[in-house]
């Protein structure tokens, strides 16, 4: 089989392998913020800011994140394949869905720059 | 592509076994958290903007409305992480059968139902 290094069309293995590593680093990242609240008598902003203000935490949070954009990219559109079957609908739909995705990590960045 | 295929829409008389609801949620779940990180995210930012933006976070997330929608947030996750762990146990070729298939769609729904019973009272 001829694989195509440069192709634009995602292949399908390649799309499960993303949903399942950016599942896993989500899952991590859900685990860590209920280990922190449960772990953490009272969350005043002294505290909440500075767990922010951690370079490990804002790079966790950032890849945590960046996973999200990249499992909704596919999983939103694992949903809207099937529901959705006009191509010209779905692809505006999908922009603006993807759109939102990525205000998602331009915003975590912003916000992890000034804490 | 065929366009011939049947398609019957009577979702009403389709059996709807364990593994099938199961999988539905999983997708509900799925699409429901991508919008309430809409929420979780605006109320991030604003909560790191300052210490008075934080303080109005946590009186929003005090309310009765805030609570639900953090409550509701936390299930939604809790949900489909289970279902997400489950996929991945089948991507693993476990609980393929139909008996087995169907036991860990019982045991995740209880397990979900439990969790977000407890998850529940600790927040409110
Ligand atoms: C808040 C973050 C998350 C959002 C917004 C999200 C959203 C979605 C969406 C929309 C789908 C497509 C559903 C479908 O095709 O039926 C999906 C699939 C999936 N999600 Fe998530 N998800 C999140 C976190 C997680 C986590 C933490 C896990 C880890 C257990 C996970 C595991 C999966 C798996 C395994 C699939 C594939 C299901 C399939 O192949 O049909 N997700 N997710
Ligand atoms: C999906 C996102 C979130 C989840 C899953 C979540 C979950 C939780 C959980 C489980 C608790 C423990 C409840 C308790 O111990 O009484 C908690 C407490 C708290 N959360 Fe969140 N939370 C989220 C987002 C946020 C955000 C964005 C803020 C920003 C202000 C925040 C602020 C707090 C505070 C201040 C408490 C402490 C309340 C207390 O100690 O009485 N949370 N959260």
């Amino acid at each position: 089989m001829v694989t195509n290094q440069a192709s634009i069309k995602r292949d399908g293995v390649q799309d499960f392998v993303s949903l399942r590593t950016t599942a896993i680093v989500i899952l991590a990242y859900s685990i860590f913020m209920l280990w922190f609240f449960v772990s953490t008598p009272t969350v005043t902003y002294e505290v909440w800011s500075g767990l922010f203000s951690n370079l490990a935490v804002k790079v966790f949070t950032l890849a945590a994140l960046v996973s999200v954009m990249i499992h909704v990219r596919i999983g939103l559109w694992q949903v809207l394949t099937d529901y959705v079957k006009p191509h010209n609908v779905r692809a505006v739909i999908q922009f603006l869905l993807n759109l939102i995705a990525f205000a998602y990590v331009a915003v975590g960045l912003f916000v992890l720059w000034g804490v | 592509m065929n366009k011939q295929r049947p398609v019957n829409l009577e979702l009403n008389t389709i059996s709807f076994p364990p593994s099938a609801l199961v999988s539905i949620l999983h997708r509900v779940t799925g699409v429901a958290l991508f919008f309430a990180l809409l929420l979780v995210i605006g109320a991030w930012a604003s909560s790191l903007t300052s210490a008075e933006s934080f303080a109005s976070v946590t009186e929003l997330m005090n309310g009765v409305i805030g609570k639900l929608l953090v409550i509701g947030t936390v299930s939604a996750l809790t949900y489909h992480i289970l279902g997400g762990v489950r996929h991945m146990f089948m991507d693993m070729g476990h609980f393929e059968e139909l008996e087995s298939g169907n036991n860990s769609a019982k045991f995740i729904i209880g397990l979900w139902i439990a969790l977000t019973v407890v998850m529940g009272v600790v927040i409110w």
